[in-house]
């Protein structure tokens, strides 16, 4: 190139706020340097995060079926795979994607947060926002809502350390039986209602980012480009209708196990069906 | 239509250099025609403090007629002010009412330091132009017009992305100070083209890398669409983070790097 910069263009540039990529990385982590490539980890690692949104919604479906048919389906996922691979192997593989994936999204939105954090100057008036929605202004706020969610989700129905934690459940937690888990849980009011508001910090969290993700990876067609709203409003729709009625129906005691059910003798009594066999 | 007069208040952005602090200071702009452009009320205001023996305030603008990307305002919170698709210099007082207050301030962004009250430097932006790659050799007469066929479908996408004035309002509306939309008219005016065809991976990578030194990260909120004076479409967007991610992949190979 014959001329790159003259010395007073230099002087006038601003000082540049991040560093540009290494191109020493190999591609992957290169892409990742990148805002850009970040934007894609994200949208990537989302998409798979609303997949098992749906599927742990429509799974949980089943806790209409009753106590048995629901302890079933948590058995299954444990042994999937069953008679070629061993117990919770296949459990276990989709659990490590999953973190994986939660662990790339919220470092992607760390970093970029941070990144644009530094970008930004305030502004001393108030801003007449246009296009930019609450759900598209508060991802940030809704996604920390949904980290908090997802920790005590797990030690509340997984791990059952929430169990006469402040005196909020009497009856103890039931290792394997769902119904009973979830009865117990939110009966209470004030847990039912956190229930609630996570569902709706998912539920807005999703309107954006199913829309957002689409540029991200780069989608763009003009033929299918008014589709993106009413994919995120259906998806969003079906994951806040879905979820919030489980606490609801709990309340209305429409879900309810009046004991624990004995899931052990249950496992055991499948497994005795099978040699009988 | 009958010409009118307005008594407006203002209250602009004053800073005396990069340095200071800067403060809102309030001026009372009277007897303002409504044929008057947004700029030409501006000087007024500044003939008013010329006379007072009072420093005028500094704006930038040159042709006044929307085309040349000088002017910038952020008027009442929205860059351009609150006309559709309109610069500054094209906004009217004649959307303005009697009595009406406005709030005036510079595009801010961290890589647009103010250089004095409303005039902003953004060189940043002329530097992802720059890393675009260009040529200062005499090398001859211009092509043929006609010499490369040009699909008219890609000619009319590439002219709604050269639309680009380079304002820099994009940034200013931006909740994150992202200059996506600017760069990504800039790319996208030559990757839509068979002309821009030879350098288009190294040219995205390097606009895009030059643009994140100094801006912020694309979350999708669409202000920058609202603001822009040219309304250069979102989709540009898309394509250019498609075409980034590729050109990650391809300039490896053509590097002889691999994968």
């Amino acid at each position: 190139m014959a001329v790159t910069q003259r010395p007073q263009d230099k002087l006038r540039t601003p000082k540049p706020i991040n560093k540009p990529p290494r191109i020493t990385m190999p591609w992957p982590l290169n892409l990742y340097q990148t805002a850009i490539g970040k934007k894609w980890v994200m949208a990537l690692t989302g998409i798979g995060l609303v997949g098992f949104v749906l599927s742990h919604m429509i799974g949980n479906l089943k806790l209409y079926q009753g106590q048995l048919k629901v302890a079933e389906y948590a058995e299954g996922l444990r042994t999937l795979g069953d008679p070629i691979l061993p117990k919770y192997s296949v459990l276990w593989l989709l659990r490590i994607g999953l973190i994986a994936m939660f662990m790339l999204h919220i470092h992607a939105a760390v970093t970029l947060t941070r990144m644009n954090a530094a970008a930004n100057a305030r502004y001393q008036s108030n801003r007449n926002f246009q296009s930019a929605n609450l759900a598209s202004r508060t991802t940030r706020i809704t996604g920390i809502i949904i980290a908090v969610f997802v920790v005590w989700h797990l030690a509340d129905l997984t791990w059952g350390w929430t169990a006469g934690f402040m005196g909020w459940r009497g009856d103890g937690f039931n290792y394997g039986d769902p119904l009973w888990n979830v009865d117990n849980s939110m009966s209470n009011i004030v847990i039912a209602i956190w229930y609630m508001i996570a569902t709706v910090a998912v539920a807005v969290h999703l309107f954006h980012g199913i829309r957002s993700a689409f540029t991200s990876l780069g989608i763009n067609s003009p033929k299918f480009n008014r589709l993106r709203l009413p994919i995120a409003a259906g998806i969003a729709g079906l994951v806040l209708v879905g979820n919030l009625l489980f606490p609801i129906m709990v309340q209305a005691g429409v879900l309810e196990a009046d004991e624990p059910a004995p899931i052990e003798e249950w496992v055991k009594a499948d497994f005795a069906k099978e040699l009988a066999e | 239509m009958s010409e009118e007069t307005l008594n407006i208040t203002l209250k602009v952005w004053r800073q005396d250099g990069p340095e200071d602090r800067g403060r809102f200071e309030t001026y009372q702009a009277e007897n303002i025609s409504t044929h008057a452009s947004f700029l030409e009320m501006l000087d007024v205001v500044n003939e008013n403090l010329n006379e007072d023996g009072k420093e005028p305030i500094a704006f930038e603008s040159d042709c006044r007629e929307g085309i040349c990307g000088t002017c910038n305002l952020m008027i009442d919170g929205k860059a351009h002010g609150p006309e559709k698709g309109t610069a500054t210099c094209q906004l009217h007082m004649r959307k303005y009412s009697d009595g009406d207050t406005i709030v005036i301030e510079p595009f801010r962004a961290a890589s647009f330091p103010i250089i004095k009250d409303l005039a902003v430097n953004r060189a940043a932006l002329d530097a992802i132009v720059m890393s675009g790659g260009f040529i200062s050799v005499n090398t001859g007469a211009a092509p043929d017009a006609n010499l490369t066929p040009v699909p008219k479908e890609a000619a009319d996408q590439a002219f709604d992305a050269a639309a680009c004035i380079g304002c820099g309002a994009c940034v200013a509306a931006c909740p994150n100070s992202a200059a996506q939309l600017f760069t990504s008219a800039k790319v996208q005016h030559m990757n839509l083209l068979p002309q821009g065809q030879a350098e288009r991976w190294q040219r995205t990578e390097a606009m895009i890398e030059t643009m994140e030194m100094f801006f912020g990260s694309c979350t999708n909120h669409g202000e920058c669409h609202d603001a822009c004076p040219k309304e250069i479409p979102l989709d540009l967007i898309a394509w250019t983070n498609r075409d980034y991610i590729k050109s990650k992949n391809k300039n490896r190979k053509l590097a002889g790097q691999r994968g």
